[in-house]
């Protein structure tokens, strides 16, 4: 049984597992981890690749048929660098996707709200298919969906963190009122905690820490394939609703038809 | 705003008797915290927590891991001239060593450069002694726009300087700046830097944050193990992070622990640490810190290295020359401490793929600081 696809900007996905590129011990290893995942989009930290060196031992191992980069501004500190950063990667690398990072607290590496928007809606108009990475903000993630971005990328946690979802009441606001696909991005450290993210309704997630970091990375990769589909397959097939009071089998007013 | 008055509330005597008071107790709490504070710090550097080495470096390995993943970066020095005015009673480039003084021109930088690039570095450290007449911001300038269209990454431990020129050093491509207090022990810092610039300990001690008004995005910090305490120290530095990071916020941080090494002219250090004690220092701070970046030279033994690069640390040098020079160009010249690990970055990466580590010799781009 097959799930329905995602569809961003131009793009049609079947994976609705995106990954990350840092923290590997080898490259190799990410390689396999990542062919493992089944994933369709990677992301890739612009200050890690020689974006000049077309041999560049990162990019080298992330060239798959249909596996698309995902070039993030990962080290700017403000919407300026950002717009420079992107305009190089564009130029470098020849796509105009890109994932919007702008986090000028290196110690807990959170979004800067302002900073985000205010590049969000020039990188828009500049033609890129922006996806930016923010807190879980419902009123935030609304205007970014006015200036255009193609997607939103909550946090679940703090990035590397492994808390899971944390900020789950906010996805459920932002998943529930959004007009753009929502792909929780950051704090996912575990299979169930994708499958939670998938089954809450949103669209994609986006994991590397847990994968990269894990004691089988590979192994890993392909748990969080199942449980995103796992996830996937359950919100599709519409949950049943928890409660706190017992369902009579035979209901009580059953006299009254 | 500085963190002067925060300094002077805190009496040495008062601060090392409180570390040495602490418990197995206290130790086996901040073990525990959640999150650490530097009451806690105190207790991990104690002696009280010797006996808990082995749970201390298990956390911390597995704590770095989480936030660097299985990733060591590498930089390299370029020592840039030995010239100095400053009187240090540990430092081969001491003024009073009559050796033969030298400054490297932007040719020869270059010359030095292309040995580097061939081993593969992107990021690097500039290295001078302190000599305002002929290494001052007008030759850093000069370096920084000769050497930023070859590397990445454009790293300085020079003398500390003015606000206005760290601005604009950093329009020149200046990334970060290590300074080490050396020590925060006031009077013994006069006892060891009896004469220069460098006997004002003030203006040593303000520069992190007239770097921190100028925006650098990285800055170094620690002291000279061997000079003082070291327990005590690392307390004042670990206080000097923590109000740094409560105020330039926006900057990383990074510390490395030099244990001072055989130079010209060295006195025998005050106080010597033990491997051991080593290792409990990059665990606590570690502990305390799970996000600061944390160095290791080769001022280190090559057996240390290779076991305590999984303790905790997240960035080696390797193949370092400590003399101007020493890659290309004058591989004779006065060097500021013997190196212990002599090892090649190729050697050193090598290593690191054994043990299940991915090099990184690239984790910045000159583009990202427009």
């Amino acid at each position: 049984m097959t799930t329905q696809p995602l569809r961003i900007a131009d793009r049609t996905f079947h994976s609705r597992l995106f990954t990350g590129t840092g923290k590997f011990s080898s490259v190799q290893l990410m390689e396999d981890a990542l062919v493992a995942s089944g994933s369709e989009l990677v992301t890739m930290a612009l200050k890690r690749v020689d974006v000049r060196n077309s041999q560049d031992d990162l990019l080298r191992h992330l060239r798959h048929p249909g596996l698309h980069l995902l070039p993030n501004t990962s080290g700017v500190r403000t919407a300026r660098e950002a717009v420079f950063a992107a305009q190089l990667a564009r130029e470098a690398l020849e796509t105009n996707w890109l994932k919007l990072e702008i986090h000028p607290d290196p110690r807990y590496l959170l979004p800067d709200p302002v900073e985000t928007l205010r590049a969000a809606e020039e990188l828009v108009k500049l033609g890129f298919v922006v996806l930016p990475y923010i807190h879980a903000d419902p009123v935030l993630c609304k205007r970014l969906e006015e200036v255009g971005v193609a997607a939103v990328m909550p946090l679940g946690a703090p990035i590397g963190s492994n808390q899971g979802l944390l900020t789950r009441e906010f996805l459920e606001i932002i998943i529930g009122q959004s007009r753009v696909p929502v792909v929780v991005d950051a704090g996912i450290g575990a299979p169930s905690h994708a499958a939670a993210a998938l089954e809450l309704g949103a669209d994609a997630v986006l994991v590397n820490t847990a994968i990269a970091v894990a004691g089988q990375p590979v192994q890993m990769a392909q748990a969080f394939r199942l449980a995103v589909e796992a996830g996937r397959l359950a919100y599709e097939a519409h949950l049943a609703v928890p409660t706190l009071h017992a369902e009579a089998s035979s209901p009580l007013t059953a006299f009254l038809d | 705003m500085s963190f002067r008055p925060i300094f002077d509330a805190h009496r040495w005597d008062e601060v090392k008797a409180s570390i040495y008071a602490k418990t197995a107790a206290d130790v086996e709490r901040a073990l525990a915290a959640p999150r650490r504070t530097l009451d806690d710090f105190k207790a991990l550097i104690s002696p009280a927590a010797a006996p808990y080495l082995e749970p201390m470096a298990r956390l911390s390995r597995q704590l770095t891991e989480r936030r660097f993943g299985r990733t060591m970066q590498l930089y390299v020095p370029l020592y840039l001239s030995n010239e100095c005015q400053n009187i240090c009673t540990y430092c081969g480039f001491s003024m009073d060593n009559k050796l033969r003084r030298r400054t490297l021109s932007q040719v020869e930088m270059l010359q030095e450069a292309a040995v580097l690039k061939q081993w593969g570095y992107e990021h690097v450290l500039l290295v001078t002694g302190e000599a305002n007449q002929t290494v001052d911001v007008d030759y850093l300038e000069k370096a920084l726009y000769t050497l930023r269209p070859h590397f990445a990454q454009l790293s300085m431990e020079v003398q500390p300087l003015d606000q206005p020129d760290y601005e604009r050093l950093m329009r020149a491509g200046l990334h970060s700046v290590l300074v080490y207090q050396e020590t925060y022990h006031q009077q013994d810092y006069k006892k060891h830097h009896p004469k220069g610039r460098k006997s004002n300990f003030h203006y040593r001690l303000d520069t992190p944050d007239r770097l921190g008004r100028a925006g650098i995005h990285k800055m170094g910090l620690g002291v000279l193990i061997g000079l003082e305490d070291w327990r005590t120290d690392s307390f004042f530095t670990a206080l000097h992070l923590d109000y740094l990071q409560r105020t330039y916020w926006q900057t990383r941080y990074s510390l490395s622990f030099p244990r001072l090494r055989p130079a010209e002219g060295l006195l025998q250090p005050k106080v010597e640490m033990t491997d051991r004690e080593l290792v409990q220092l990059i665990c606590a701070y570690r502990l305390l810190h799970e996000e600061v970046e944390l160095s290791l030279s080769t001022r280190e033994t090559a057996t240390f290295r290779n076991h305590a690069l999984r303790l905790g640390i997240t960035s080696l040098s390797a193949g370092s020359k400590t003399n101007p020079g020493g890659y290309a160009v004058a591989p004779e010249s006065l060097e500021q401490f013997e190196i212990s690990d002599e090892r090649s970055p190729a050697e050193i990466a090598a290593l690191l793929r054994q043990q299940g580590y991915e090099p990184v010799w690239k984790d910045w781009d000159a583009a990202l600081s427009t």
